[in-house]
């Protein structure tokens, strides 16, 4: 934790000065002109966005802002960050939980199904199926799933995001396909992982005390080597949190879902600094802190695990 | 001559320190050479191989031996391939073919080049932290810790946005998205050498820190460099095509595999086939990355096994 905190500040010091320090700027994008309108306007603009301010005055008003809850407004349509995010930030959070649910849910059976059959044919079709699973680009398989619905089912997902809470069967129809195309590499990686380190434990001593003492091969695999093999497996799914995350914001654009990803990929084209610098800050943050779940997820799955500090 | 003299002498032989030898060069170079010929004799790292030398192949002779310009339009629009167009022609009735081949060459580069950023800033970086330690170690580690705060493609989307998107700027963006990761990778490669003996019989004797980081820390983390840089030059590629499929990557009328996936949106129910061939050549491409790696990681870098 005491390490967390300064890397933090770092973050929001990186994705201010990315922000500010990079060529191209807003006022083109707001009057709508190659280099905004005449001098004087543009200093004008600049004063009354406060992006006349030194750089450390800025930081701090971007930092207190943050804290406090007040993200500021978007340059361009004036709305408050923190509403755009809020209705941004449901939808991102869907795919992410409904793929990574999916990725387990599918990954680990699988994985325990190949390394217990070892060698044998299944074994062999699902570990080439995962070196697929991680060769696909997520936008593409979407597309694909986008060409199959609407060429042989003659269905295309509604334009606009049906929100859980008015319609559940909608939204999951909605959802399911940008969900399914986020967690394909999750899965192949899942499955990977799972075999593996299943393989491992099952040479264990006290998998085969275990044995030895008549548990059926299910009951040593579910309760005995099972609930060790998924240590690494957690740790797996804590390293591609990034990757989903990015995989999700990608989806969005495919899909036409205003989640935030596809918030912050238009607000960059947009060159709408605030809310370019809120995103990307937010999404650090839900970054680092899921990392910091799956730390203290382990604990509780393995005992044998304890932390020095 | 005392006997530490003798010592010193052996093992300044057996170094290669003075003078460099050549069959110490030749049995490094042995090493790894080795290495990719076990990894290809295995199955799977044969056909990645065999994927890897066709797309390069069609890269390099393609623009030989089908010399269609990949700008040049036609009225012809959306045409399912034929003798003239074998895989057919888009939108604007330019030949698909060519602009596939030259994707590949865009990917082949982007991969490239975006690799060597982060090794060489990884390289500089990793081995400093590992080599001096200290105060030095600790603050480089830190700011490796800024940059792995933030998913790397949202680091990817705001550099390369904000910068404008070229072929340059993507390169520099998943380079400098990659190099935090290389820091750490060869500063742990690094480390597990220099506490090794040798070094400090090298550092006896007095050798200069640049020559060890050279001599004998560099030419040990080779295999480790070559497994590092096979798995991410697939990581960026895909990041390339994702960038460039957002529109933030390369720029029309230039064709990468993923701006042709981001054309072929609109069309792809009367032209399905413009939404098909860039994924599979994006596809056969990372296969064909994985499997090699996955060969090279058991032969050059076992105990790297685990930790992808």
């Amino acid at each position: 934790m005491g390490q967390a905190i300064p890397t933090l500040l770092g973050m929001t010091v990186l994705i201010f000065l990315l922000v500010r320090l990079l060529p191209g700027d807003v006022t083109s994008a707001m009057t709508g002109a190659e280099g905004g309108g005449t001098a004087e306007q543009n200093e004008a603009l600049l004063e009354s966005l406060g992006l006349k301010d030194p750089l450390p005055v800025q930081y701090w008003n971007f930092l207190t802002g943050m804290l406090n809850g007040d993200m500021g407004n978007s340059y361009l349509s004036g709305l408050p960050i923190s509403q755009i995010l809020g209705n941004a930030i449901p939808i991102t959070l869907e795919i992410t939980i409904l793929a990574t649910l999916f990725a387990v849910v599918v990954g680990v059976p699988l994985g325990v199904l190949s390394a217990v059959k070892r060698n044998t044919a299944p074994d062999v079709g699902i570990r080439i199926g995962g070196l697929f699973g991680l060769s696909i680009p997520h936008f593409w398989f979407g597309i694909l799933a986008l060409l199959l619905t609407s060429s042989v089912f003659h269905w295309v997902p509604q334009v606009t995001w049906i929100p859980i809470w008015e319609d559940f069967g909608g939204n999951l129809l909605q959802m399911a396909l940008p969900s399914l195309a986020v967690s394909l590499s999750l899965l192949a990686a899942i499955m990977r992982m799972t075999r593996t380190s299943l393989l491992e434990v099952l040479g264990e001593d006290y998998v085969r005390t275990a044995k030895a003492k008549g548990a059926s091969t299910s009951r040593v695999i579910t309760r005995h080597a099972l609930r060790n093999a998924l240590v690494p497996v957690i740790t797996l799914i804590g390293a591609d949190i990034g990757n989903l995350m990015g995989g999700a914001a990608v989806i969005e654009v495919v899909f036409g879902l205003p989640g935030v990803g596809n918030t912050l990929v238009q607000a960059t084209f947009l060159r709408d600094y605030p809310i370019v610098q809120s995103t990307a800050v937010f999404l650090a943050l839900v970054f680092v802190s899921l990392n910091l779940v799956v730390d203290l997820l382990y604990k509780t799955l393995d005992p044998r695990i304890e932390y020095a500090s | 001559m005392t006997v530490s003299a003798t010592i010193a002498k052996k093992l300044a032989d057996d170094e290669g320190v003075v003078p460099p030898k050549k069959p110490a060069v030749k049995g490094a170079r042995l090493a790894w050479t080795r290495g990719f010929i076990d990894a290809v004799r295995n199955p799977l790292g044969a056909v990645g191989a065999a994927v890897l030398v066709l797309v390069v192949l069609s890269a390099v002779l393609g623009p030989v031996l089908w010399p269609v310009s990949y700008s040049a339009q036609d009225y012809t629009r959306l045409m399912p391939p034929s003798p003239l167009n074998p895989l057919g022609t888009d939108e604007l009735g330019r030949d698909v073919l060519s602009r596939l081949i030259h994707g590949a060459q865009v990917s082949l580069q982007v991969g490239a080049v975006s690799v060597s950023i982060a090794l060489v800033v990884g390289l500089v970086v990793g081995v400093l932290a590992a080599f001096y330690g200290g105060m030095l170690d600790l603050i480089l580690m830190r700011v490796t810790d800024i940059f792995f705060a933030i998913p790397g493609l949202v680091l990817a989307i705001l550099i390369s946005g904000l910068l404008g998107p070229t072929r340059t700027n993507v390169m520099m963006a998943i380079g400098i998205v990659y190099a935090p990761t290389f820091a750490r990778v060869i500063r742990g490669a690094a480390l597990s050498i220099i506490n090794l003996p040798y070094v400090d019989a090298a550092r006896t004797l007095g050798v200069s820190d640049g020559r060890i980081m050279l001599r004998h820390v560099f030419r040990n983390i080779q295999g480790t460099l070559i497994v590092l840089c096979t798995i991410y030059i697939s990581g960026a590629i895909l990041t390339e095509a994702a960038l460039s499929f957002l529109g933030l990557g390369t720029q029309p009328p230039e064709p990468s595999w993923g701006s042709m996936l981001k054309d072929s949106m609109t069309y792809m129910r009367l032209s399905p086939g413009l939404a098909i061939f860039p994924g599979v050549a994006i596809m056969l491409t990372i296969l064909g990355l994985n499997f090699l790696g996955d060969s090279l990681r058991d032969t050059l870098d076992p105990k790297m096994r685990d930790a992808h």
